[in-house]
C-alpha cells in the first residue's frame, strides 16, 4: 500500500481539482482510499458526493474556564496568560476560548482554584462512501486549533482501512501553506505531488513547500496547472525542478471546463475528455509508474 | 481603521485585493515629494500600513516590492533546563499540556517544535531550574513600498512575517508582527492585513483586532463553501462586520450572490475574469498598476467600508 499527498504551498492552485480527477482515474484501475486533509476548508466532498457512513466528534484539546463565583478578580490568570485569552472584569475574569491555547498556566497559578480545564469539541470527522472508494474527511470548527491533530486522525483512519481492505493507494488532498496541518499531512507519505501555477507567487511558494517536504524526507513530483497562462513562468518552474532532480509530470492547460465541472459537482475527468482530461490522464500514468508498479 | 483581507479558499485574490487597496489609498495622498524622508519617520504619519500575515507563504512583497529597513528574528520562548538545579521531579512534564518536556529517570528532554511558549513549566518548577530562551521560528520585517511615477506617487508602509521551513506554528509570528507594527489606535491610518487561506488559528489571529473583514471569493462552489466558513469565523466567532469582493466574476454560478443576499452581506466590488488581469498577476504586477482605472473603485470601496465599520461601532455602542 502506498500513500500520495497532493500539496501546493499557495492556496487555490488546483489541488482539489487535480486530486478529484486523479482519484477518479485511479479508482478505475485500483482499489483506493481517499482522505481530505484540508480540514478547515474541506472541498473534496463537493465533487465526490459522499454518503456519510460514520460521524465522530473530534476533541483536540482543552480550554480554561473560570468559575465566576470562586473568582476574586485578583488578576493572576491575566498576568500569566501569554495568549491574551483572559478578559478582565470587575467581579470575575473571563476566558476568550478562541484565543485560549489550553496551556493551563492559569489553572495551575489561580490561588482560588477557580479555573478548570474543560474538554472542547473542536470538530467532527466522517467516514463516507463515494463512487471512487471510501473517503475520510473532517470539519474543524471555525477558528479552532489542533488542525494538525485532526489531519493526523483522518489520515490514520484512511491508512488503517486501506490496510484492512487491501487497497493499493491512499490519496490525501492536502491543505495549503507549510505549517502544522501540512507537516501532519506529509508525515509518512511515499510521494508528494505539488500543484503549482505559473505565477511569481506560485514559483515563490513552490520553493517553500518543496523545502518543507524535503525537510521531512518525502519525495516530490510537480504538476503545473494553467500552464499556458504564462509559458515563461512555466519554463522557469521546469528549470527549477530539473535543477533539483524533481520531475514535472504534467502541464494542465487553462480551460473553463474545470470550473464547469466543479459547478456540476464532478471531477473534470468525469465531466469532459478534452485537453485537461488528457493532461490529467498522463499525470496519473506517471504517478502509477512511480508509485504502484 | 484596520481591515483584514481573508477568503477561506486559497487563491481567490486576497493579495491582489489587499495590495491594490493599499496602493490606491497611498496614491490618494498629497505632498509626497521626498520619499527618502520616510526612512526615518517616527511613525507619526498617515501613510497606509500593509501587513502580510500569510507567514507560511508570504507573497505581497512580490507585488509591492518594498525596501526592507528593519528585520527581527521571532519565535517563542522555550524552556532551558539548568541541570545543576533540576531534581528530575517531573513537575514540568506533568503541567505541560503539549508533551513538550519529558523526564525519564535522570534525563530531561525538551521538544521545541511542540512547545507553545506558555511558560507554565517555569512557573511550576519547584527549584527554579527553568529559564526561557528564544527559539527562532521565523522573521518579521518592515520597510516602505514607494511609488514615484506621477499619477501613482505614494508610499505604503510595509511589514511581513516569514515562517522558517519545517516549523509548524504560524500564530506566534503573526502575533509578534502585529505587536511590532500596528500602532495602538490607528485612527487616521488605514491598516490592511493580508491573511492566509483557511479558517483555522492563523486566520483568527489575523482577524483579531480588526474593524472590518473583507472577504475575497470566487463565484464557484469551492469559493462559496469556504466563504461561508470564513464568514462564520469573522461574524459568529469574532463579531466583526464583513463585506465581499467577488473575483473572477462571470465564472461559476449564482451561489455566492444568492448566499450574500440571503445573509445580507454586502458585495462591495466585482472584478471580472479577464486574461489580462490574470497575466498581470502572474508577472507580479498589482491590479491597480496594470489597470489604473481600478484605483477609484478601490478608494470608493474603502469609503463604504469606513461607513459600514462606523455603523457597526454605533450599533455595538
Amino acid at each position: 500500500m502506498k500513500q500520495l499527498v497532493i500539496l501546493s504551498g499557495k492556496g487555490g492552485t488546483g489541488k482539489t481539482t487535480i486530486a478529484a480527477a486523479l482519484a477518479h482515474l485511479a479508482s478505475q484501475e485500483l482499489p483506493i482510499v481517499l482522505a481530505d486533509a484540508d480540514v478547515d476548508a474541506a472541498n473534496l466532498e463537493l465533487v465526490l458526493d459522499p454518503t456519510k457512513r460514520e460521524v465522530q466528534d473530534f476533541t483536540g484539546g482543552k480550554v480554561a474556564a473560570i468559575d465566576p463565583v470562586k473568582c476574586t478578580a485578583c488578576g493572576t490568570c491575566h498576568e500569566v496568560c501569554r495568549f491574551e485569552a483572559i478578559i478582565p472584569g470587575d467581579e470575575a475574569y473571563r476566558v476568550d476560548s478562541l484565543a485560549c491555547e489550553g496551556c493551563a498556566a492559569c489553572y495551575y497559578q489561580c490561588p482560588e482554584e477557580a479555573i478548570r480545564m474543560k474538554e472542547q469539541q473542536d470538530g467532527q470527522w466522517f467516514r463516507s462512501d463515494t463512487r471512487f472508494g471510501p473517503l475520510f474527511h473532517a470539519h474543524l470548527f471555525a477558528g479552532r486549533e489542533n488542525s494538525g491533530k485532526l489531519v493526523t486522525l483522518v489520515k490514520q483512519q484512511a491508512r488503517l482501512l486501506a490496510l484492512d481492505t487491501g487497497a493499493v493507494l491512499v490519496f490525501v488532498d492536502g491543505p495549503p501553506g507549510i505549517g502544522c496541518p501540512v507537516i501532519s499531512a506529509s508525515a509518512g507519505m511515499d510521494l508528494a505531488l505539488h500543484v503549482v501555477e505559473p505565477t511569481v507567487s506560485g514559483v515563490h511558494d513552490l520553493e517553500r513547500i518543496m523545502a518543507t517536504t524535503d525537510h521531512f524526507g518525502v519525495p516530490s513530483l510537480v504538476a503545473i496547472n494553467k500552464a499556458d497562462l504564462n509559458p515563461a513562468r512555466s519554463e522557469e518552474i521546469t528549470t527549477f525542478c530539473t535543477e533539483r532532480g524533481v520531475e514535472v509530470v504534467g502541464r494542465v492547460p487553462y480551460d473553463d471546463v474545470v470550473t464547469e465541472a466543479m459547478v456540476q459537482g464532478q471531477p473534470v475527468t468525469e465531466y469532459s475528455d478534452g485537453p485537461v482530461a488528457e493532461a490529467l490522464s498522463e499525470i496519473w500514468d506517471r504517478i502509477r509508474e512511480g508509485l504502484v508498479e | 481603521m484596520i481591515i483584514t483581507v481573508a477568503s477561506g479558499k486559497g487563491g481567490t485574490g486576497k493579495t491582489t485585493v489587499a495590495v491594490s487597496l493599499a496602493l490606491s489609498l497611498a496614491a490618494d495622498q498629497q505632498g509626497l515629494t521626498d520619499p527618502h524622508s520616510l526612512e526615518n519617520e517616527p511613525g507619526n504619519h498617515t501613510h497606509p500600513l500593509f501587513l502580510d500575515c500569510d507567514v507560511e507563504e508570504p507573497n505581497a512583497a512580490l507585488f509591492l516590492r518594498p525596501t526592507i529597513q528593519e528585520h527581527r528574528e521571532v519565535g517563542q520562548m522555550i524552556p532551558e533546563i539548568d541541570l545543576e538545579k533540576c531534581t528530575y521531579c517531573g513537575r514540568c512534564a506533568e503541567v505541560c499540556q503539549y508533551h513538550a518536556i519529558a523526564v525519564v529517570g535522570e534525563r530531561i528532554l525538551v521538544f521545541p517544535e511542540l512547545c507553545h511558549g506558555c511558560g507554565s513549566c517555569g512557573l511550576n518548577c519547584p527549584t527554579e531550574a527553568i529559564r526561557e530562551v528564544l527559539h527562532v521560528t521565523g522573521t518579521i520585517e518592515r520597510g516602505w513600498a514607494l511609488r514615484l511615477h506621477s499619477g501613482e506617487a505614494g508610499a505604503v508602509e510595509f511589514a511581513q512575517g516569514t515562517m522558517n521551513v519545517g516549523e509548524p506554528m504560524a500564530v506566534p509570528i503573526i502575533r509578534e508582527l502585529k505587536r511590532w507594527v500596528i500602532p495602538p489606535h490607528p485612527v487616521n491610518r488605514s491598516v490592511i492585513l493580508d491573511a492566509s487561506p483557511g479558517t483555522a488559528c492563523p486566520v483568527v489571529e489575523s482577524m483579531r483586532g480588526a474593524d472590518f473583514v473583507l472577504m475575497v471569493t470566487e463565484p464557484t462552489p469551492f469559493g462559496l463553501h469556504d466563504l461561508r466558513l470564513a464568514v462564520e469565523v469573522a461574524c459568529n466567532e469574532l463579531g466583526l462586520p464583513v463585506g465581499v469582493v467577488v473575483n473572477r466574476d462571470g465564472v461559476g454560478d449564482q451561489g455566492v450572490d444568492d448566499y450574500c443576499e440571503a445573509e445580507s452581506i454586502p458585495i462591495l466590488m466585482r472584478i471580472p475574469l479577464e486574461r489580462r488581469i490574470a497575466e498581470a498577476y502572474s508577472e507580479g504586477v498589482p491590479l491597480v498598476e496594470a489597470l489604473p482605472e481600478y484605483r477609484l473603485q478601490f478608494r470608493e470601496m474603502y469609503t463604504v467600508i469606513e461607513q459600514l465599520a462606523a455603523h457597526e461601532k454605533g450599533v455595538g455602542a
